[in-house]
């Protein structure tokens, strides 16, 4: 029988850039990103899949980068907080909505919520409140409330759609 | 971050060398899919593996296909890929129902109907729909392929009839035929289902007398419950059924034998069990054909 992997060569990209590294096959994404790579936007808090402050997408699903070993994005596109504003600093619509609508307080929860949300959008652009509500249920806020996190998926679907007509 | 030990991966080119791998790893060893359940119990210590066979390696086991009058789902087919395909809501919405209620979109995203099955979780949202819909598990180990139904499969609450060795490749589930109408509903407050209720009905050509039934009542007990002194309850004019709902409740309910727990009392639970097979009823005499 032959050996498994203790070493994984990981070879993904990572907001739009290749990234090519060595890592364990117990080690999550999370900790791939953070601790390798210096991404600490992606916050880890229940580590049980249930809070969504670690969402980020893979091939454009959202998957709790807490307990999805980064083995997983072999050959995928991961997309985290940080890839989202552009190269000269405009926030992404999702990002700018939530600070219009004072979306966050602590802020912890938000890259999840952003990055969640942003899947929702990029598959449903014009979402009903019922539909992001469904969608965004599984991400947790302790400090805020729902209620601005939903208006501000809301406003960013319609500038989304304003600047796709552009 | 709570680390996970060390394992080492393996990744099978067939069923048939994942059989070999599971068996010769033993208990050092288990298949892992999305690991939505296995990962995090190996988290918090409670299972330990030193190798892990990834079965989403395995080709073919992803597919979702009809066949003649019945649908086969691939064990490893996620949660989401059932709510999104076509065919799975043009050919069984109900199924399709079922898998956008369950857990979160992360866990849909990965976690599949092989892993869901196969953990044998009490609090299982897909084990009671399948069971009311006559579905059944196809595995395949050393010594060649079986077929089981999910009463079979389903031993315990973390338990199945599967060898260590044999590995969920399908679930078959047959087609609704025009005549039969099903409903499938839960109630949740927490992370998992308190109670799923799933509903099977035969109806005659007027509609208006009920043939045959399969009520299933999940989640409040170690598996997914009948009874056939129920079903009778549910079957004849529709009125008539109506009026023996509660009877039919109580009796599936005395069945399924709920316990106190964290998700409530078991009188709460025998309550929740009238409730929803009212509404599942309403349900699915209401509308088309599912
Ligand atoms: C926050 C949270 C909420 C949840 N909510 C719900 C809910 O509402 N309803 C619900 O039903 N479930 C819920 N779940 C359970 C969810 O994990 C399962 O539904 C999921 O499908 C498990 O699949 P997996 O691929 O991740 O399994 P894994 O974790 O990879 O595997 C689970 C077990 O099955 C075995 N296994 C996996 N695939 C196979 C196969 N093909 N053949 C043989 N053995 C196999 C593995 O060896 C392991 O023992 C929830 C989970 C979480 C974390
Ligand atoms: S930290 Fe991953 S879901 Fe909570
Ligand atoms: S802003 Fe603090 S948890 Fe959401």
């Amino acid at each position: 029988m032959t050996d498994g992997m203790r070493i994984v060569a990981l070879k993904f990209q990572l907001n739009g850039k290749p990234v090519e590294m060595e890592c364990e096959a117990e080690e999550t994404l999370a900790e791939v990103l953070r601790n390798h790579l210096n991404l600490n936007g992606t916050k880890v808090s229940c580590e049980v899949q249930v809070c969504g402050a670690c969402t980020v997408l893979v091939d454009g699903l959202p998957v709790s980068s807490c307990t999805y070993l980064a083995y997983e994005a072999r050959g995928k596109n991961v997309a985290t907080i940080e890839g989202l504003e552009k190269p000269d600093g405009t926030l992404h619509p999702l990002q700018q909505a939530f600070i219009d609508d004072f979306a966050f307080q602590c802020g912890f929860c938000t890259p999840g919520m952003i990055m969640a949300a942003k899947a929702l959008l990029d598959e449903n652009p014009q979402p009903t409140r019922a539909e992001i509500i469904h969608h965004m249920d599984g991400n947790i806020c302790r400090c805020t409330g729902y209620v601005p996190i939903v208006a501000a998926v809301q406003r960013a679907a319609g500038v989304m759609a304003k600047e796709s007509k552009k | 971050m709570m680390p996970l030990r060390r394992f080492q991966m393996h990744q099978p080119k067939n069923v048939a060398e994942a059989a070999e791998m599971l068996a010769h790893y033993g208990e050092k060893g288990r298949l892992y899919a999305g690991g939505t359940e296995l990962l995090l119990a190996m988290k918090h210590d409670l299972l330990r593996y030193e190798h892990l066979v990834d079965v989403k390696t395995v080709p073919g086991l992803d597919k979702i296909e009809a066949k003649n009058s019945s649908l086969h789902i691939g064990g490893t087919v996620t949660h989401r890929a059932i709510e999104n395909s076509p065919l799975v809501r043009e050919r069984l919405p109900v199924m399709a129902e079922m898998a956008r209620q369950i857990a979160n979109v992360r866990v849909r995203a990965t976690g599949t109907l092989g892993g869901n099955i196969c953990f044998a979780e009490p609090h299982s949202d897909p084990a009671t729909l399948l069971l009311a819909l006559g579905a059944k598990a196809r595995v395949q180990g050393r010594n060649g392929e079986r077929t089981l139904a999910m009463n079979e499969i389903l031993v315990g609450a973390y338990e199945t009839a599967l060898a260590a060795d044999e590995i969920l490749t399908a679930i078959e589930i047959p087609l609704l035929a025009k005549s039969q109408r099903a409903a499938y509903l839960k109630f949740q407050v927490h992370e998992r289902p308190t109670l799923s209720l799933a509903l099977v009905l035969d109806v005659d050509a007027s509609g208006n007398a009920i043939t045959k039934a399969r009520a299933v009542v999940g989640s409040v007990s170690l598996t997914p419950c009948r009874s056939d002194k129920a079903d009778a309850l549910l079957v004849g004019p529709r009125d008539k059924v109506e009026k023996q709902l509660a009877d039919a409740a109580q009796v599936l309910a005395e069945a399924a034998d709920p316990g106190d727990d964290l998700e409530g009392s078991a009188e709460y639970k025998r309550h929740l069990t009238g409730v929803f097979l009212r509404r599942a009823f309403a349900q699915a005499l209401s509308g088309a054909p599912r």
